[in-house]
């Protein structure tokens, strides 16, 4: 691959013939150079768009209305093409697709799980691309892209007539009449074969071109797939570091850009040979790109707005109506054993600053409580008030915490004998989480719908369907990936915002009344009552907004 | 049904016999080197082989005929299976760095096995078998073939019995042998319509439409369903038979009563499936949309008495071994079964009616017959001229004479024919090589 520096401004011509088409087959990587905060920007839109893709694929049936408007509202959401226009506007939003799609590449191809969940979400997302196309647009996809498959003659088709009505329910006598009939070679639609749902003639099957996404979906996924291996064995080659290779180095790094350059088959080759001219590891993306792949993209709750809003003896019945499970369950097993370990103390204590709890509060909410048990005073103030400061970034290198994310808590840190803290419908083994359920009075109904869920690890729809359950809604209408999330939503559907008693005068008097200093911050206007209400119902609101 | 019980003391004598004159070396190195169009073809493919005393070797692979020969005439295998062709020469596997020696290719094969049939034959069980239910495999063989070249448009079919109570289908066409475990195993699951094990009753279930495959493959069963079903295997005469049969009649039909009624007044197994088939036609005729299921029980009871059943695991793997044609024994000598010793030839399907799996040479019958004074023989040399020609190829010509004088002889000249058949794709890849290379 050649950098010449003519290169950096514009698109090659083969791009932008690219991005005259709504849908690709990304076999093309992209050559350009773009800002290290397009690129973190794009992977993360993309990767937002794939966990909606893998949600909407498991709460409706995929190609049903629901679903496709669903996706199709997501992709506008994220500025992603979502319909098949030939303007120019369109021509921004391919060009993110086609970056992002690369990008992704690069984090998902190092292990087979997270290659299979890859490939999974992008050929759903391709198959709902793909039925949005006319069937004009269709076969022009397909010839684009050599899937250039024999059409049968009107003569064959009337004389296959019969065979071809008793090879598929799937086709009438219409279909037959009116459709063209392309012969794929069988190895190409093996799923048909194996299921015996279409004619076979001489090695072909006959497919009616309503049915030609299938051959497409596969033939997609089988290139995604030799890609993904190929994109591993160049990572593996260069020790697990992302390579940009080019002869004016130093230029591109200057400027705080990126030039992206991806392994392909042909560069594989490049890459092999023993000589290269000046290859550098590019040290600011790999960090990048190892986090994409467990990312957590959306809101971090660590910017405490509702500070001072909760009011300690409010947490009991807040933990029955708006806590998840996981917080639920540790806060019950705070206050009958008077004790949690560091693992269920982190987690929890950092959920409570997340839905604002003060640092005063929290020690004297873990201080009471501990001092039930078998922890005296002293104890607490020397032991224990430290980690709640640390955790409030008062302490040791002074890092705010951040409450933990839903993929944080289940794939992190499991519990062992005596701990409390992880996520019930992952760690819980499933006859203790249905008595759980039983006990907090689930109906019956909804602990089956939620242990099927469980059973296909649907951990965070298990505890959407939780919420669903616990708070007479059909429809949930939020992704859950965070415990915080789950309580701002809870608490939004339990009166928006208003349940949140202010209760100002109670928090203050807690904290005149703690050992430790009262924090300043806490002070509330005394406002009235309406004009506090908007302020928080404002600041819900841009909880929402919030990227 | 006769087996004969051989001598295991006879056994060591005869292989050193037939490896040395009898075995079709150059045939066998014909057809596994495939034209030479591919380089290495034959080099890097597996054999492995059943020693004496039971002892089994895997990746064995030659370079040329001769050392295969020479290898062959040394270990006197009593068993020979054919595996996959590698990315390296399986001889060598151990010194290829570990995740890089792959099965590439091999042929496409299918295993019938009579023993899979158990549940529906009554006259023999196991490893037995005989010419009643022999049927089976005639059956099995006729509608394979047909799927496998109508459908598949597969063309280079070698269909091989086992030597004892099966038969086995080698797809040697050249896209047959680069299809992936996947395309294989989908393969087969097309091919397969009997379902399910010991505890499933029912194992045909069709629903509509009746695919095409299965229209023909019905055909072709009911070609033999009177005799071989009806008469032979009698599954409606006995009263557990019987039985058997009317299981696989749907419950909701109000006629399954009546037609236990009707078999107690008519008893000719004929009238009887008549009977059976109108009822069927009825039930068809009258249910429209109310049951789907149930509707072609006719069809289903022909297809679980009749329909191949193939183990799709054999098929699915590039690398899964197969008894070799020409090979003799597949069983241990430690073991008490009675064994054949019957050589594992290749079937000329034209002759496919009257193939009789008992007329089959077995090792003995043709060392025995090497050794009969020589009688009617169409070489003329004389006795000096054949010294002056060179060892070699004088083992050669003693090699092919021998062979020819024994029984093995006709089915070494249908498996020349056959080689002959695909010589000529041989040729055409040959000629479009050269043609790239600019090598005229």
């Amino acid at each position: 691959m050649d950098f010449s520096s003519g290169r950096k401004k514009s698109l090659t011509n083969t791009q932008t013939e690219l991005y005259r088409h709504h849908l690709q087959f990304y076999d093309q990587p992209p050559l350009e150079n773009i800002s290290l905060g397009e690129f973190e920007a794009f992977a993360v839109d993309r990767l937002k768009l794939l966990k909606t893709v893998e949600n909407v694929g498991v709460s409706y049936l995929k190609g049903s209305d629901q679903y496709s408007n669903k996706l199709v509202s997501e992709l506008k959401s994220l500025n992603f093409p979502y319909r098949p226009d030939t303007g120019p506007s369109e021509h921004d939003k391919r060009r993110k697709d086609h970056i992002s799609h690369f990008i992704l590449r690069l984090a998902y191809c190092q292990t087979e799980d997270l290659r299979r969940w890859f490939i999974q979400q992008e050929v759903d997302l391709f198959r709902h691309r793909f039925d949005e196309l006319s069937p004009q647009q269709k076969l022009e996809l397909l010839n684009r892209n050599n899937l250039q498959y024999a059409t049968t003659s009107v003569k064959e088709k009337i004389l296959l007539k019969d065979e071809l009505l008793n090879s598929s329910y799937n086709v009438s006598g219409i279909t037959v009449e009116e459709q063209d009939f392309y012969k794929v070679p069988f190895q190409d639609a093996l799923d048909l074969v194996r299921a015996r749902k279409v004619y076979l003639k001489a090695g072909y099957v006959y497919i009616p071109q309503k049915d030609i996404v299938t051959i497409v979906l596969n033939d997609f996924r089988t290139r995604l797939s030799k890609s993904l291996a190929v994109s591993v064995l160049s990572s593996l080659l260069f020790e697990n570091e992302l390579i940009t290779t080019s002869q004016k180095a130093t230029n591109f790094f200057v400027y705080g850009r990126v030039t992206l350059c991806f392994p392909g088959p042909e560069h594989f080759t490049v890459l092999t040979a023993r000589s290269l001219p000046a290859v550098h590891s590019d040290e600011r993306l790999q960090p990048l790109l190892n986090h994409l792949s467990h990312a957590y993209v959306g809101q971090d709750y660590s910017i405490q707005k509702n500070v001072g809003k909760i009011s300690l003896d409010q947490i009991d019945s807040l933990s029955g109506k708006s806590f998840p499970l996981c917080m639920r369950q540790l806060h019950q097993s705070l206050r009958e054993n008077h004790h949690l370990r560091h693992g269920g103390r982190m987690q929890y204590g950092l959920f409570l600053k997340g839905i604002g709890l003060s640092l005063e509060q929290a020690l004297q909410f873990w201080r009471s409580e501990f001092i039930r048990g078998k922890v005296d005073a002293d104890k607490f103030d020397k032991a224990y008030a430290y980690s709640v400061r640390h955790m409030f970034g008062k302490e040791g290198k002074r890092t705010d915490y951040t409450p933990y994310s839903c993929m944080k808590v289940i794939l992190s840190n499991p519990p062992s004998q005596g701990d409390h803290h992880g996520c019930p419908f992952r760690h819980s083994d499933p006859e203790l989480l249905k008595q759980k359920l039983q006990f907090y009075k689930v109906p019956a109904s909804g602990i089956s719908q939620i242990l099927e869920l469980v059973k296909g690890m649907h951990f965070q729809l298990a505890c959407q369907k939780y919420f669903e359950l616990t708070h007479n809604i059909d429809d949930a209408n939020f992704s859950l990936n965070h415990p915080n999330q789950y309580f701002i939503e809870s608490q939004k559907v339990l009166g928006g915002g208003k349940e949140i008693k202010r209760e100002v005068d109670t928090a203050q008097r807690l904290q005149e009344n703690s050992a430790t200093k009262g924090s300043a911050a806490t002070r509330e206007p005394a406002a009235d009552a309406s004009k506090a209400e908007d302020e928080m119902t404002e600041d819900l609101d841009s909880y929402f907004q919030d990227a | 049904m006769s087996s004969q019980n051989y001598d295991s003391a006879c056994l060591p004598d005869l292989l050193p016999l037939y490896y040395r004159r009898l075995f079709p070396f150059s045939q066998y190195f014909r057809w596994l080197n495939y034209g030479g169009v591919q380089k290495n073809y034959f080099q890097n493919r597996e054999f492995s082989f059943t020693l004496k005393d039971d002892i089994y070797v895997r990746y064995q692979s030659f370079s040329t005929q001769t050392e295969l020969e020479k290898e062959m005439q040394k270990m006197n295998p009593y068993k020979i299976d054919i595996g996959a062709i590698y990315s390296h020469r399986p001889s060598q596997h151990n010194t290829v760095k570990s995740g890089t020696f792959q099965a590439l290719e091999k042929e496409l094969v299918f295993d019938i096995d009579m023993t899979d049939y158990d549940d529906v034959r009554s006259c023999c069980s196991a490893a037995d078998i005989c010419c009643k239910c022999w049927t089976l495999m005639t059956i099995a063989i006729r509608i394979l073939d047909r799927a496998l070249r109508d459908d598949f448009g597969f063309q280079q079919l070698l269909w091989v019995y086992s030597g004892r109570r099966g038969v086995h289908c080698w797809v040697c066409d050249e896209g047959a042998r680069k299809l992936s475990s996947a395309a294989r195993s989908a393969v087969a699951e097309y091919l397969s319509l009997v379902k399910g094990g010991d505890d499933t009753l029912k194992k045909v279930v069709l629903t509509d439409p009746i695919h095409p495959f299965i229209r023909e493959s019905l055909l072709l069963v009911e070609r033999y369903f009177s005799r071989y079903a009806l008469l032979e295997q009698d599954i409606l005469g006995r009263k557990e038979s019987v039985e058997k049969v009317l299981s696989l009649v749907p419950e909701d039909i109000l006629y399954l009563k009546e037609l236990q009624q009707v078999f107690q007044n008519e008893k000719k197994p004929e009238t009887r499936w008549k009977l059976v088939k109108d009822h069927a036609i009825r039930k068809q005729v009258c249910i429209s949309g109310t049951s789907k299921k149930g509707q072609h029980f006719e069809k289903e009871i022909m297809l679980q008495y009749c329909y191949p059943r193939l183990d799709v695991n054999v098929s699915k793997g590039v690398n899964h071994l197969l008894k070799s044609p020409f090979s003799t024994l597949s069983l241990s000598l430690l073991s008490f079964e009675p064994w054949t010793g019957r050589i594992s030839v290749p079937m000329d399907l034209k002759e496919l009616e009257t193939f009789d799996p008992f007329a089959v040479p077995t090792i003995s019958q043709i060392c025995e017959e090497l050794d009969r004074p020589r009688s009617g023989e169409e070489d003329g040399k004389s006795e000096d001229a054949k010294e002056k020609e060179n060892e070699k190829e004088a083992a050669e010509r003693r090699r092919i004479r021998d062979y020819k004088r024994t029984s093995l002889a006709k089915y070494v000249k249908y498996f020349d024919r056959f080689l002959d058949g695909m010589a000529c794709s041989w040729k055409g890849e040959l000629l479009k090589k050269s043609d790239l290379q600019k090598d005229f």
